[in-house]
């Protein structure tokens, strides 16, 4: 059955202003869902308080309202609109709270304008982490050990009874406002307090926290026919105690075994199959054990995230333009491969390369700040590189960082050392990823690292390859680098001005680049085309690489 | 590191040549060039027979990186003939791993060649189709290689099944359960069984020549045709056997070269496919039940989907929404389905195992 023709008009909330936490990815999604409708002869009607969006140009949609993003704004352009259906999965949480908030004065039903792409039931169940946890419970999914408490008293005694370390999560909050973890007894007072205050309904969870845990992210769609695919998996360097947001992180999963990914991949389709009913886009956070590969569902967000603007990113998938699509009544099979326009979008999406996303800090900027990272989201943008090898994507990301770091490394002198290093990288910090690679350089291993971390050792071991190949670059100048070393160096990412400060002598990038392509080592360009290149594809884009 | 690495060829049939590094064990190695898509599952892609024959080409870009585990195998030896891959990993992070993949493949005797831009080859197996190859680290004269490659046969015709199929019976499960499935192996993979034993079914595994008679004489509930790799028309023996099976109206469950065979044995040829199916990803609809599901796929034959659609006694069940081939089908007359796909699914999603239910349920109906 295709698109249910008594759509005619359609809302699309937006989510207002871009603060830490909730950034432009929202305008992303929501303009390609404003696209994607419009495709179908649908008017589009946007409300958004941010004029300093996409989504909010003109030709974005058929009629535009600037308006705070509120119940009597929504009562005012519903008045004024003969609107059909509200699609509310674009704009985020604040989106998704707003049609919650309508819904519950009846405004939907007073206008006689149906939900579409969502079930405000889910939305609850997902937001309210007792009823998260009851229904995992009830499902057979398996999640960490936590009370849902309402006053100081109650999150003191579960805390006692949980044991620590332990998190505080305040229950519908953005971006893991107001939460922290608890290594002890001293430091819980402050972070029930801060918790409570920050959650509108005074209410949080204490839960274990598996920290130095593996963390992944699964991105699924969903049709009216209960066909579920997964689009994107996710890995974050990161292990557990790191917000997603402020996580380095790498796609496909790296360090996932075939048997650990379909029990996540059963288990994340049976989380949003039980989680009421609708079609659309959702994202399951999962903790993998890396004792015993046992998996924790962490959350399930039911609406396009924050990480499907990566995963679309990422794979090549419109998750944001296909989710409008299933809203509206056409179901996964009927729809084809917006990249390769021949094969089907009910499929997964397949990598022949890795993307790396790194999160950008503003500390500098907000002076006194605490920049240690954990529950609440401090990054302030993030980058995306794509290689075919996880040192080139990585090496790239940092390059892209618009800070002083050329490549995985500063080229400074770094003054700490090894035992501060290795001190220091315990706390997640905005400059780990760079310390890391100071201790591997100075001969820390990679075990030393890893128990000091928690990150997978095999992420450890490809920076300890930038390690190596930095070593060897520099034994050379300009004039006596080998070219088979030179090649080696840029596959894995060195950018020139990396090399030319890491031979000695002096030399510039110029130099470097001309040397190279005097000799033919010259960037290749590479499709993203959802399908590892067994199909042809008809509007893929394209990164850069170096190959034999 | 450039200065220790050794440096190996790899040369297509059609003459075009790849350069990268060696991987595994030193050496020469030849056979048909296909490529896999999946993004997990490579020791269980590496160890299954149907791969029997295939130099593969991995088309994720790193592979190796969670080690080998002794209990991630589809048989109990590396089955690919050799590996092809864009960065092969020593280095490996998983606990519960026992080695890494290098140790794994030197142990078995696996010749790969690493640092080879994988893409590019994808791109010109899918445009021109599949082929034989060659890989070596000990002769990199491409004029020597291509009188080396000369000397591979051609997958056409080529009867491979019965070089995996077990050699002597073999049971598993519990002798006094209640359904009984005689199981004809041209290389069957080992989750297969699982499924089955696990569903509450006696398996016995019977080599891939084993006559009619002797089938008969296990007394079984069902005959399952397992998996394999080669030319199913190179089998006119199996398709006897087939024929014979279909006779005795039990149920009868195919997959992958089973499911060719049952075409096969019902006069529907089967063809070489331009360069095959192997991932996790492939899209299939089950259009009696309206549902789809993510399939993971391993042929390089096909059947012919016109002589499917034209027989007046065969139904298609599932079909391939990517290029609609046909990947399932029943006999109206006889309880006998089959699938070319992999619902056993190791490596792969698991949503096709519901057809193994169907299969216990049609066993306790009859």
């Amino acid at each position: 059955m295709p698109k249910d023709n008594s759509i005619k008009t359609v809302l699309i909330i937006g989510s207002g202003p871009i603060i830490i936490g909730q950034a432009c990815e929202f305008d992303y999604s929501g303009s390609q869902a404003a696209r994607s409708l419009r495709e179908e002869g649908i008017k589009v009607i946007l409300i958004n308080s941010n004029p300093a969006t996409i989504m909010t140009d003109p030709m974005m949609a058929d009629k535009v309202y600037l308006l705070p993003l509120t119940v009597e704004s929504i009562e005012q352009i519903l008045e004024e609109n003969q609107i059909d259906a509200v699609l509310p999965t674009m704009g985020g949480q604040t989106a998704l709270n707003l049609c919650k908030e309508a819904d519950e004065l009846g405004v939907w039903e007073k206008y006689n304008c149906r939900l579409i792409g969502v079930d405000v039931a889910a939305i609850d169940t997902a937001e309210d982490r007792e009823k998260f946890r009851q229904l995992m419970m009830k499902i057979g999914i398996k999640v960490a050990p936590s009370h849902v408490a309402n006053s100081f008293l109650e999150g003191k005694e579960f805390a006692q009874q949980i044991g620590f370390p332990l998190v505080i999560r305040p229950s519908f909050t953005l971006g893991g406002t107001g939460g922290g973890f608890v290594h002890g007894k001293d430091d819980l007072d402050a972070a029930l307090e801060r918790g409570l205050k920050a959650s509108p309904i005074h209410e949080v969870l204490v839960e274990k926290a598996v920290l130095g845990w593996k963390e992944y992210e699964l991105e699924l769609l969903r049709d009216k026919n209960d066909n579920v695919v997964i689009i994107c998996t996710v890995e974050n360097l990161d292990p557990m105690g790191v917000h997603t947001g402020d996580s380095i992180t790498v796609a496909p999963a790296m360090t996932l075994s075939d048997t650990a990914f379909q029990e996540m991949r059963n288990q994340a389709m049976l989380m949003m199959r039980s989680l009421g009913n609708f079609a659309g886009g959702c994202n399951v956070q999962f903790a993998l054990n890396p004792e015993n590969e046992d998996i924790i569902a962490v959350e399930i967000n039911p609406r396009v995230s924050r990480s499907s603007a990566l995963a679309s990113k990422a794979t090549g998938y419109p998750i944001a333009k296909i989710a409008a699509k299933l809203a509206i009544g056409y179901s996964l099979d009927e729809l084809k491969n917006q990249i390769t326009k021949t094969t089907s979008a009910y499929f997964e999406p397949a990598l022949d390369y890795v993307i790396v996303k790194v999160p950008r800090w503003n500390f500098d900027k907000f002076k006194g700040a605490n920049d240690t990272l954990g529950l609440q989201m401090k990054s302030v943008g993030e980058v995306m590189a794509i290689g075919r090898s996880f040192t080139e994507a990585i090496q790239k990301a940092c390059q892209s960082l618009e800070n002083e770091a050329v490549g995985l490394g500063y080229y400074g002198k770094s003054l700490m050392k090894s035992e501060e290093i290795v001190e220091y990288i315990k706390t997640p910090k905005w400059d780990r990823i760079f310390r890391i690679k100071d201790a591997l350089m100075q001969g820390v291993t990679v075990k030393t690292i890893a128990q000091a971390t928690g990150i997978d050792r095999w992420f450890l071991y490809q920076i300890q390859l930038i390690c190596t190949i930095e070593k060897q670059l520099a034994a050379y100048s300009i004039d006596t680098l080998p070219l088979d070393l030179l090649k080696e160096a840029k596959k894995n990412g060195f950018s020139d001005e990396q090399i030319a400060r890491i031979l000695h002598g002096d030399c510039t990038d110029e130099q470097v680049y001309e040397k190279r392509k005097a000799a033919g080592i010259t960037r290749v360009y590479k499709m993203v085309d959802t399908c590892s290149a067994e199909f042809e594809a008809k509007t893929p884009y394209f990164y850069s690489s170096f190959e034999n | 590191m450039p200065n220790t690495k050794q440096p190996a060829v790899l040369l297509l049939e059609d003459g075009h040549v790849f350069y990268g590094f060696s991987f595994g064990q030193k050496g020469t190695t030849s056979g048909e060039i296909c490529f896999n898509t999946g993004m997990t599952g490579y020791q269980e892609v590496f160890t299954d027979p149907s791969y029997t024959g295939q130099v593969l080409i991995m088309n994720k870009v790193h592979i190796g990186n969670y080690g080998v585990k002794n209990s991630d195998v589809e048989s109990n030896s590396v089955k690919i003939r050799g590996l092809i891959g864009r960065n092969l990993e020593e280095q490996y992070s998983r606990i519960q791993a026992n080695g890494s993949l290098q140790e794994y493949l030197v142990a078995n005797n696996i010749i790969a060649i690493e640092d080879v831009d994988t893409r590019a080859l994808v791109a010109h197996i899918r445009t021109k189709g599949a082929m034989n190859c060659i890989i070596s680290s000990e002769i990199l004269d491409i004029e020597v290689l291509k009188k080396e490659l000369a000397k591979c046969p051609n997958m056409d015709g080529l009867d491979l099944a019965s070089e995996v199929s077990t050699t002597k019976e073999y049971e598993l499960g519990d002798v006094n359960a209640a359904l009984r499935v005689a199981v004809l192996d041209f290389g069957v993979k080992r989750n297969i069984l699982n499924c089955l034993v696990e569903r509450g079914a006696y398996v016995r595994v019977h080599p891939a020549s084993t006559s009619l008679a002797r089938l008969k004489e296990f007394n079984a509930n069902g005959y399952f045709i397992s998996n394999g790799p080669g030319d199913p028309a190179a089998l006119p023996y199996a398709v006897e056997t087939v024929k014979g099976l279909l006779n005795e109206n039990k149920p009868v469950f195919g997959i992958c070269l089973g499911h060719q065979l049952l075409a096969l044995a019902n006069g529907i040829p089967t063809f070489k496919m331009h360069h095959g199916h192997r991932g996790l990803n492939h899209p299939v609809k089950n259009i009696i039940t309206g549902q789809c599901e993510i399939t993971t796929q391993n042929h390089g034959f096909g059947v012919d989907p016109e002589a499917v659609r034209n027989h007046p006694n065969v139904e298609v069940t599932h079909v391939n929404l990517n290029d609609e081939s046909i990947e399932g089908i029943r006999l109206k007359d006889k309880p006998a389905f089959s699938v070319q796909y992999h619902p056993e699914s190791t490596p792969g999603p698991h949503d096709s195992r519901y057809l193994f239910d169907n299969f216990v349920a049609m066993m306790n109906k009859n």
